[in-house]
């Protein structure tokens, strides 16, 4: 007996520290019962966006719901899920009185496309989900991003703000924004770094499109290749699997 | 119970050579432990894995001569760097892995530093020298350093960069703010220079402060700074009615007058605003929006930064204070960032009078204060001891404490043991710094930080700046580390130095390495510029860059003081690069010229950015050209096409590593460039 009772005792603290840690664990019983809902999901805005790896995106992701009639549901349930390393700030909650839900997106720590999923149940508890896709920038694209609205946006975005205003249309011939996977896509790298180096004569384009290659570095060129690359759409998808779908 | 177990005993040792055999069994399993457990390592169970995920794959004979099997090291011992973590991370140096992104073989992102050079805990933090991948990444009871997130990643670039990376937008944003938002003025920084970080913001004086404005907007200021103004860099001390009471009341009786702030306007000058929009305008050609900002109908808050935001300054300044301050800023403030303006009296009673009409009723609408009284005064002196007031404003009768807030140089490399962490939060530094940025007093109601009004991305970067100051950053070998370029204190000498502070030239410009961004550098004016079109500038400036929204105001500077800062910029703003009268400013011939323009037009397609004749060009990134004859200096024109980043290193312009005679030829053609010159000619 007297053997037996520090056995018995060091059991019971086992019990009693697990039993403590469980509680700590054990996720808070979820107060998010939906009191509508809706039909349909559509993204408000914060869609394609493009932050940091693993950074806060700038903008909030906002989603609406809807019913059948297209108007927006309030208190309907909506839950955000996304690849790994992807956080939502809240991950899950009921829409607002305008039908929409915000979240705060963290992107992974690899650089890439991300897809997000935001989804919402239906009357018959049929889920209904809306893709988004952001865009993370490693260390390279990141300088090729800085670089791009150092450089290359006042020409090649054709969007016009208060502070930065585009010199898209005084340009005789149109530059490409870097997005246009369509055009862009089919040059390969050694094109680009061509037309980035030597200008638009390079590649018998308009002069127009001045030569960086005094300016900027080699390793400056790859990163804006890079970060063209990373944002272009349709998705760039590599020389290599060009070949291989051929 | 004591049975079975003596005939289990009995069982095994009660005959000797069964004694020995089970002796030696036991032997053996005890020898065998250690290979058995090297075999089942994690890393090796990874390294297995690798091969057979390169076993298929066109280059696996490449890779797997890459792969040396066993514990690998890289070790730095200038660095105190011992990181096995390549013994997992087997793939990190494939550039063929690309497609790879299943950890722990991916390939490691492009970065401008070698592996090997640095290894892998001096950015991503953890324990180097750990063999398993809890103890390697997590903080575990032997080891607290974690990973660092991704988020935060940056940080790790900032312990030996101390200037402004390209890379790094997040860091230089931290930086920045840590400066801007005062919090270096509570904390001690100190860098490992030898220098300490030094705030950038500039809290008025409250000396004067009754001269300015009421006790009442004080207090309504004191209890919600945004709510005056959404940009308002001064945090929410989240004072009690009363508290705030006080320390106005203090601040209002401690103030001391200005004579200058009382005077009142000669009576010839108009009372009130002719026409609204006269002032407007005045507003506008005055670019007071360079600096100040006003928040529109839309919720956006439009303008600059460098001055305070002026929705509702109506309900805050007292007219004689306003017309006294827009006569002469100096005269209250004397280091203040606003250039004196030199308008005349009809001008200050307009423009007095058009921002007397930024007022927001209901700001002070609730705010009623009786008389204070003295025992209120002395509590709030107290008060403003206590909080620190005076580590940013300058106040009469308390002087700038020194170490008010806990040192922060190395706040990176803090251990977890000596934080306090909230129920419920993560045991990580960065949870913990981030934690104490949004919601300073969630960790005790007592405590004196304020609280700050930061957007998400702003408290990120925060976060990364102060996770730069490690230990490590400190102890750098001297060889490692990328200084910040030294703060230059240039002052511009005798009457025109005097002359440019009260025009406050540094606010907007920099000059020999001090001064602002908004506007161009002025190191090399005096070898850029010809000297009657600076004149001509400085009493009138034009529009040289149409898509800029920030220009150069018109100060109304008298023809001496025109005369004065010319002279200076003329002769001393020279470069040594080259001389300014090596080319001619006129005189080129007509082939050269025509063959200038051919080059403008075909060759280098300048008109995508310039405008040298306005009926066909339309570039309007870089300046306008149709009078850079006359404008610019032969001279510079040439060098600049032949290097634009050598005379400017900001510059935006490519270069276009011109030939000589290309460069000789657009020169000829640019100087002829003298449109208006012409047209007033013929007028």
């Amino acid at each position: 007996m007297t053997r037996s009772s520090p056995a018995l005792f060091a059991i019971g603290l086992i019990v009693v520290i697990g039993s403590a840690g469980c509680a700590q664990k054990s996720v808070p019983p979820s107060t998010l019962e939906p009191t509508a809902f809706g039909a349909a999901l559509v993204e408000s805005s914060g869609g394609k966006q493009i932050g940091a790896t693993g950074a806060v995106l700038g903008e909030p992701v906002v989603v609406q719901v809807n019913d059948e009639q297209g108007n927006a549901v309030p208190g309907a349930l909506v839950e955000f899920s996304g690849p790994a390393g992807v956080n939502f700030d809240p991950r899950a909650g009921l829409a607002d009185s305008s039908g929409q839900f915000t979240s705060n997106v963290e992107l992974g720590g690899v650089a890439g496309r991300y897809q997000i999923t935001a989804s919402t149940l239906t009357k018959t508890q049929k889920r209904v989900d809306l893709k988004l896709e952001e865009i993370a920038l490693g260390y390279q694209a990141q300088v090729g991003h800085q670089l791009d609205e150092k450089y290359c946006v006042r020409c090649h975005d054709p969007e016009s703000t208060p502070e930065r205003v585009s010199n898209y249309d005084n340009l005789e011939t149109k530059p490409h924004a870097f997005t246009d996977g369509d055009t862009l896509n089919k040059m390969t790298d050694a094109d680009l770094t061509a037309i980035i180096g030597h200008g638009g004569p390079a590649l018998n384009r308009s002069a127009l499109m001045p030569p960086y290659g005094y300016t900027l570095s080699k390793t400056d060129a790859q990163a804006l290749i890079t970060y063209i690359r990373l944002i272009s759409d349709p998705p760039y998808q590599g020389p290599g699997m060009m070949y291989v779908q051929k | 119970m004591k049975k079975p177990l003596f005939a289990v005993w009995w069982t095994l040792f009660g005959d000797p050579v069964r004694a020995f055999g089970v002796v030696s069994l036991l032997l053996l399993i005890s020898l065998a432990i250690a290979p058995a457990k090297n075999h089942f390592s994690e890393w090796r169970h990874y390294q297995d894995q690798y091969l057979s995920l390169i076993r298929g794959r066109g280059d696996a004979v490449t890779l797997q001569r890459h792969l040396q099997g066993g514990i690998q090291q890289i070790w730095l011992p200038d660095l105190g760097v011992v990181d096995r973590c390549t013994t997992c991370h087997v793939g990190l140096k494939e550039a063929s892995l690309a497609d790879v992104s299943m950890q722990p073989f991916r390939r490691h992102p492009v970065i401008p530093h070698k592996l090997d050079e640095f290894g892998c805990v001096v950015c991503h933090r953890g324990q180097g020298a750990a063999t398993t991948v809890e103890e390697a990444h997590r903080s575990t009871l032997a080891w607290e350093q974690p990973i660092l997130p991704a988020r935060y990643l940056e940080a790790s670039c900032g312990q030996c960069h101390r200037a402004a990376l390209t890379g790094t937008p997040q860091l230089n944003l931290g930086r920045t703010l840590l400066a801007r938002y005062g919090c270096v003025s509570c904390h001690t920084v100190k860098l490992p220079d030898g220098g300490t970080m030094q705030a950038t913001d500039d809290p008025p004086s409250l000396s004067h402060i009754a001269d300015k404005t009421t006790r009442e907007w004080i207090y309504a200021w004191l209890k919600d700074p945004q709510a005056y103004a959404v940009s308002a860099t001064m945090p929410n001390f989240k004072l009690s009615d009363p508290d705030a009471r006080d320390i106005s009341a203090f601040l209002i009786a401690n103030s001391t007058p200005l004579p200058e702030d009382t005077a009142t306007l000669p009576a010839s000058a108009p009372k009130a605003p002719p026409d609204p929009t006269t002032a407007a305008s005045l507003y506008g050609e005055s670019f007071c929006a360079s600096c100040h900002a006003v928040q529109n109908a839309a919720g956006n808050v439009v303008g600059g930064d460098i001055g305070p935001e002026l929705t509702r300054v109506g309900s805050k300044v007292k007219p004689e204070w306003l017309q006294a301050w827009l006569r002469n800023p100096r005269a209250y403030d004397a280091e203040t960032a606003m250039p004196h303006y030199r308008f005349n009296d009809q001008q200050v009673s307009l423009l007095s009078g058009y921002l007397e009409g930024k007022a927001d009723s209901d700001l002070l609408a609730n705010v009623h204060l009786d008389v204070a009284t003295p025992e209120q005064i002395a509590h709030g002196k107290t008060l403003a001891t206590e909080y620190g007031c005076a580590a940013c404003h300058e106040i009469s009768g308390i002087k700038k404490p020194e170490n008010f807030a806990p040192e922060l140089t190395r706040i990176g490399s803090k251990p977890i043991t000596q934080l306090i962490f909230l129920r419920g939060m993560p045991h990580t530094l960065p949870d913990y710094i981030s934690a104490k940025i949004r919601q300073p007093r969630s960790f005790g109601a007592a405590l004196k930080m304020p609280q700050f009004s930061f957007a998400p991305a702003q408290g990120d970067a925060l976060t990364t700046a102060l996770l730069s100051l490690t230990d490590r950053s400190q102890n750098l070998p001297r060889a490692l580390t990328v200084p910040a370029p030294r703060p230059s204190d240039y002052q511009p000498a005798g009457k025109a130095g005097k002359l440019m502070a009260d025009l406050a030239c540094f606010s907007c410009h920099t000059i020999n390495g001090r001064g602002g961004d908004m506007a161009p550098d002025l190191t090399w004016e005096g070898s850029s510029v010809q000297r009657l079109w600076l004149q001509a500038f400085l009493k009138n400036p034009n529009t040289l860059r149409p898509s800029l929204i920030r220009r150069m105001p018109r100060f109304n500077l008298s023809d001496s003081e025109i005369n004065e800062l010319t002279d200076y910029i003329m002769t001393v703003y020279q470069t040594p690069a080259f001389d300014r009268d090596s080319m001619p400013e006129s005189g080129y011939p007509a082939a050269q010229v025509e063959q200038g323009k051919q080059l403008f037009y075909a060759k280098y397609a300048c008109q995508s950015c310039h405008i040298v004749d306005m009926k066909t060009d339309k570039g309007y990134i870089g300046p306008t050209l149709t009078q850079v004859g006359s404008r610019l200096n032969a001279a510079w024109i040439y060098n600049w096409l032949k290097n634009p980043q050598a005379l400017r290193p900001a510059a935006m312009e490519p270069n276009f590593n011109m030939s000589d005679e290309d460069a000789r030829a657009l020169t000829a053609f640019l100087m002829m460039q003298r449109n208006s010159g012409k047209q007033e000619a013929k007028k």
